[in-house]
């Protein structure tokens, strides 16, 4: 017997099984081009180098000793690899600074924005949208031009008698810095702007008739509201900044690596595949890492306030 | 009382956003304008000419990159609207079902995974399917890009998805009109600036990619983006400037194009 109850069932059944297969070609692609691939790299990262690149079908915990350590080539016994730990710290700060200089500069922008009348809103909004869309590449390159030594900026300066001889940014760590916060100050701008755009300035109003400060009102109503955009910032940010390829490529120089130049090193001249892979996946914790502690602290806090 | 006091005001905020914004442009309108410099360096101004454009365009190293760029943006972009488009309707306007929130993770995660992670997977497979299968087309590098454009295709037509009513096609369905028929003449109507705006993001991502089509491509498959690293890596010319600025000006208009697009009202 069938009663009516059990027709809902069926036909919800047959629903979810057409939206899955309406799904399939999306989660297909990006299961062959993008998570698949990642498990690949977690077992090349235990394999044995192979003697022109690629990889010996050999069990090898070397790789992962790799990251942290050097083994000396007369007696075999390990030291940490200094080097290694250098570009990990210089990675993981970089990011990092890069993540709180963009939101400082750009929370403030994000509510300039969102203060504008309704329509010059959507004319900042695409003021902020075309650097967004124009390639990363690009705008290093005019960053880079501004910055090295017959630069713009140092011309000015000399001319300006502040300096008498051109100050070496380029090739530095505070070039990769300079570079990094340029490009990626939209993808911290955009998120908090669609969090403060919806900001319900009544709130703020009353708080002053609390007789609240600007600094108070700031601190303990307009940030609390503007926590999701914050986040998801942050998030958009210290993501490609902790991976950067192109910056430290570019306004690096070959002395001041990050995480990728190291691995790009692996898969090239140094033909060091497992520890190429083994580093990546190190990348890859880092970011889950940050991802939980974020998710963690949210859940957290959204409990206390229910 | 106060004269003009406003509850919207911060202080220093309005200043550090029209510098924040003065800086964003500085940089790039100074590429632009020594793109038209005469000057066979970067360093002095020259004179105004278009020469250096006339370099970039006679080069058959940039001709071939560009319109090698061009070939995979637009298949990719394509692709990945067109399944994009289909994850969205599989995942918006239901009753929650087993494996929705499944769906939504696995197709947003390569957004959680720094590129040079996913480039250097992607390098890996492509070595080992070629050394397989012999193929060595730019079929690779398709199926990158097509990968990673999906997550920016899907949000915006989910977004869209989500504020569309479904009482339009309950009524095409009240008047006997088949699925598919309802599809075509009243969701797809109401649809396509979210696609359309879905198939420009895309195709300006797959365009501006540089990480992984470096690691993925094989000899002689540079793109503009990965020729011009290559270039840049070896010494900044003039010719750079130019490539640049046209590429910029290609932006700009596609950035029109999709504000236009993602305005218009239905």
């Amino acid at each position: 017997m069938t009663s009516a109850n059990d027709l809902t069932t069926k036909l919800e059944a047959v629903d979810a099984r057409r939206r899955w297969l309406l799904a399939s070609p999306a989660l297909l692609t990006i299961f062959l081009a993008a998570i698949g691939p990642l498990f690949i790299v977690l077992a090349y990262s235990f394999l044995t180098p192979g003697d022109y690149g690629d990889v010996k079908w050999q069990f090898s915990p070397d790789a992962w000793i790799g990251v942290f350590f050097e083994r000396d080539i007369f007696d075999d016994t390990l030291s940490l690899a200094t080097a290694h730990v250098d570009i990990f710290w210089r990675s993981v700060k970089l990011a990092l600074i890069t993540t709180v200089a963009t939101l400082f500069f750009g929370f403030p922008t994000a509510y300039f924005m969102a203060t504008r009348n309704e329509r010059s809103r959507d004319l900042w909004q695409f003021l902020i949208t075309i650097p967004f869309w124009t390639n990363l590449l690009i705008r290093t390159l005019a960053i880079l031009q501004i910055i090295r030594n017959e630069g713009i900026l140092n011309t000015a300066l000399i001319k300006l008698g502040m300096i008498q001889e051109p100050i070496q940014i380029l090739f530095t760590d505070t070039a990769i810095l300079i570079g990094m916060v340029y490009v990626y100050l939209p993808l911290m701008v955009l998120p908090i702007y669609a969090s403060l755009e919806r900001l319900d300035f009544r709130l703020v109003e009353a708080g002053y008739d609390l007789y609240a400060t600007r600094w108070r009102v700031l601190r303990k109503i307009i940030l609390p509201l503007a926590k999701p955009g914050i986040i998801a910032g942050s998030i958009l940010v210290f993501i490609p900044a902790i991976g950067a390829f192109v910056s430290p490529s570019v306004l690096g120089g070959g002395k001041n690596m990050m995480f990728s130049n190291l691995i790009e090193l692996q898969f090239g001249q140094g033909r060091n595949w497992p520890l190429g892979s083994a580093l990546s996946i190190t990348v890859m914790i880092i970011v889950m890492a940050a991802l939980l502690v974020y998710a963690r602290n949210n859940s957290a806090k959204d409990e206390r306030h229910a | 009382m106060r004269k003009g006091f406003s509850v919207r005001h911060q202080p220093g905020f309005t200043a550090i956003a029209i510098a924040c914004f003065a800086l964003l442009y500085l940089p790039v309108v100074t590429l632009v304008v020594y793109a038209f410099n005469s000057a066979p360096s970067v360093a002095a101004w020259g004179g105004f000419s278009l020469h250096w454009f006339e370099v970039a365009l006679t080069n058959s190293d940039v001709i071939d990159a560009s319109v090698r760029s061009f070939q995979i943006a637009t298949v990719a972009a394509t692709l990945a609207t067109v399944f994009a488009t289909m994850a969205a309707l599989a995942t918006t306007r239901t009753r929650r079902y087993r494996g929705q929130t499944f769906i939504y993770a696995f197709i947003n995660q390569p957004l959680m995974v720094p590129e040079i992670v996913t480039a250097v997977a992607l390098l890996i497979i492509v070595a080992q399917l070629k050394a397989v299968t012999g193929y060595s087309g730019l079929g690779y590098l398709i199926a990158a890009h097509t990968a990673f454009c999906i997550p920016f295709a899907y949000l915006p037509i989910r977004a869209r998805l989500e504020n569309m009513d479904l009482s339009l096609e309950r009524a095409a369905a009240d008047l006997y009109a088949k699925p598919l028929y309802t599809f075509r003449r009243v969701t797809l109507p109401l649809l396509w600036p979210g696609i359309l705006g879905a198939f420009m993001l895309a195709f300006v991502l797959s365009l501006d990619d540089v990480v992984i089509t470096e690691f993925v491509k094989s000899g002689g498959q540079d793109t503009l983006p990965t020729y011009m690293l290559g270039q840049i890596r070896r010494g900044i010319t003039p010719e750079m400037n130019a490539i640049s600025t046209a590429f910029l000006l290609l932006s700009v208009v596609i950035v029109t194009l999709f504000f236009v697009v993602s305005r218009k009202r239905t």
